[in-house]
């Protein structure tokens, strides 16, 4: 039997619940305030996804960088992966803000996009 | 070269932006923005994590997608844009003195003014940490800016000092782009940041959060070599037994901030103690008449959200400042005041005229964390009005709606305070 302890960030109070599961099978939740923190851990436990904001490099821009983040949140064991993957890419200035900068980083089903217009050096 | 203006903004972040879109609104049709740097957006633009605008747009935004909503709906109006710009001096008359590489010396006679510059961080220099002067010991928001603008990684192997917001999100950051952070310290007992913040920023990754812990020593002639740590007891004293050195390259620090007021006190403007702010009614007008202050100038914010929507009550101020030719007789004037637990209020003051909104949002800060607790808003004579929280906590500034009318005609004072558990 596993037990871990997640903290629900459901609301402000951040209550610290206990998951106890055999594998991916939960047997037990408790410690949590409310019953949004029963759907918080258990997500949080199964299957955690974060967004990634960071940034990619820009050729010709007014600035050196354009900030990115992903369309939705990604699985969180791939932020080290897709990390990587968008170090390796440049972009030409312009940018608009919500372009597609990766389509589908790492097959997550899910884009990258700009999260601000960079125009082109003059 | 001197020139007339109805409104000049000093400041083109959030608060700038929102108070020069509301002031259009409002219909004043000769407004000039003046911004230091070379694009509008203010700190937002380096601040590219999510976690903006819920309250506002109610989506999450990262802070370029927040500022860009402000920067396009500015582009077709008719609002003067001055960037690469710095305003540096106002006198009480409110003559502005600006200066510029492409136009030098400028004045500016305004008819109203609204500061809206900011805060900047506390330094080194703020919290005396001795030992030698290498390179390496910068701000949290010195390295945001560094990472997520300008392309360099300001270090290697990171030691942060404070557990505020912007050292935990920097934490994150320097981790993302493969720093080896060794740890965040923190003098205080908690986290002053957000749980959001402590769990994505530092558990995700590992990142260990030292609580009653401090830098007592920089050590490094060209660069940071390593920083020497202790623990220290309730009263802050430094715990010698505990000394423990740290290699490392880089110390950020992220030790609070502080209102930008160096162009207020020029103007004599009177300022809060304990805020670092001006000084200011509902409509956030300052003592000097038409000049108003929103935004982090004005008290530090958590949430751009609050910056944007005070903003907007500056500005629609400053119209009416400027359009409405007779004056309002104010009725009632009345100190507004912290009284048990509470650190602050903004606004300072509220006068009563003919034309006041019926409820006023007072914002404030408690002094220590409480759960199920009480906010209770007294005159001189009585209780007004009680406010039930489940949980206050001193990073997040909270706030009440009280309706004027339940305050008593002869009172000159409101005091609120937070009634905790046993009271
Ligand atoms: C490093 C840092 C990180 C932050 N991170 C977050 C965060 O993650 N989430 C969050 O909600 N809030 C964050 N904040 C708080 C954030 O500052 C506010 O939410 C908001 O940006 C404040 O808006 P503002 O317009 O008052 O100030 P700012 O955004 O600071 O804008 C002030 C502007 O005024 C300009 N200016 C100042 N003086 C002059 C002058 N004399 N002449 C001309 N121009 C001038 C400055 O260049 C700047 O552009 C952060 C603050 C800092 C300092
Ligand atoms: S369990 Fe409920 S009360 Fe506790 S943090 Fe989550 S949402 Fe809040």
């Amino acid at each position: 039997m596993n037990e871990r302890t997640i903290i629900c960030l459901s609301c402000p109070k951040g209550c610290r619940v206990k998951v106890k599961a055999n594998g991916d099978d939960i047997k037990d939740i408790s410690g949590h305030e409310c019953p949004q923190g029963i759907e918080y851990a258990k997500n949080e436990y199964l299957n955690p996804t974060r967004i990634l904001p960071t940034t990619v490099r820009v050729k010709n821009g007014q600035i050196a960088l354009v900030p990115v983040k992903t369309a939705s949140p990604i699985p969180k064991e791939k932020i080290g992966e897709a990390m990587q993957k968008l170090s390796e890419i440049e972009v030409e200035a312009p940018v608009e803000l919500g372009q597609v900068i990766v389509n589908n980083i790492l097959d997550t089903g899910v884009d990258v996009v700009a999260t601000r217009s960079i125009k082109e050096k003059n | 070269m001197k020139t007339k203006r109805e409104l000049v903004i000093v400041g083109g972040g959030p608060a700038g932006l929102a108070a020069a879109l509301e002031a259009h609104k409002n219909g004043v049709e000769d407004i000039l923005l003046i911004e230091r740097d070379e694009y509008l957006g203010g700190i937002l633009q380096q601040c590219i994590h999510n976690g903006f605008g819920l309250d506002y747009f109610n989506e999450e935004l990262t802070g370029p997608e927040y500022a860009e909503r402000f920067i396009d709906e500015l582009s077709d109006k008719k609002i003067d844009v001055q960037l690469k710009t710095m305003v540096i001096d106002i006198n009480d008359q409110k003559m502005l003195t600006v200066l510029s590489s492409k136009k030098g010396i400028e004045f500016i006679e305004a008819k109203s003014v609204i500061l809206a510059m900011g805060c900047r961080e506390r330094t080194r220099e703020a919290i005396r940490i001795p030992g030698t002067r290498p390179a390496g010991v910068m701000t949290a928001g010195a390295a945001q800016r560094y990472i997520n603008i300008e392309g360099y990684l300001p270090g290697r192997e990171i030691v942060i000092l404070g557990s505020g917001d912007i050292g935990l999100i920097m934490a994150r950051r320097l981790a993302l782009e493969g720093a080896d952070v060794k740890g965040v310290f923190e003098i205080m007992s908690y986290s002053s940041g957000l749980v959001r913040n402590k769990v994505q920023c530092l558990d995700d990754f590992g990142i260990p959060l030292y609580l009653q812990q401090t830098v007592t020593k920089i050590h490094g002639q060209k660069r940071v070599e390593a920083v020497d740590i202790a623990e220290v007891d309730d009263n802050f004293n430094q715990i010698p037994e505990t000394k423990k050195t740290i290699e490392c390259d880089t110390l950020l620090l992220s030790v609070g901030l502080i209102p930008e007021n160096e162009l207020s006190q020029q103007a004599n403007i009177s300022l809060d103690d304990i805020t670092g702010g001006p000084i200011v009614d509902q409509s956030r007008e300052t003592d000097i008449p038409g000049v108003f202050a929103c935004g982090n100038v004005l008290q530090v914010h958590d949430l751009v959200d609050n910056v944007s929507e005070e903003a907007e009550i500056a500005g629609k101020a400053a119209a009416e400042f400027l359009l409405n030719e007779t004056k309002d007789e104010i009725k009632q004037s009345l100190e507004i005041a912290p009284g048990k637990n509470i650190t602050y209020v903004v606004p300072h003051t509220l006068n009563i005229n003919a034309n006041t909104s019926p409820l006023i949002e007072l914002f404030f800060r408690v002094k220590d964390p409480a759960e199920d607790c009480k906010i209770s808003i007294k005159d001189n004579q009585e209780e007004l009005a009680s406010y039930t929280r489940p949980i206050v906590e001193p990073g997040e500034i909270e706030s009440v709606k009280l309706p004027i009318k339940l305050i008593n005609i002869s009172s000159d004072e409101i005091i609120v305070e937070l009634i905790t558990g046993g009271e």
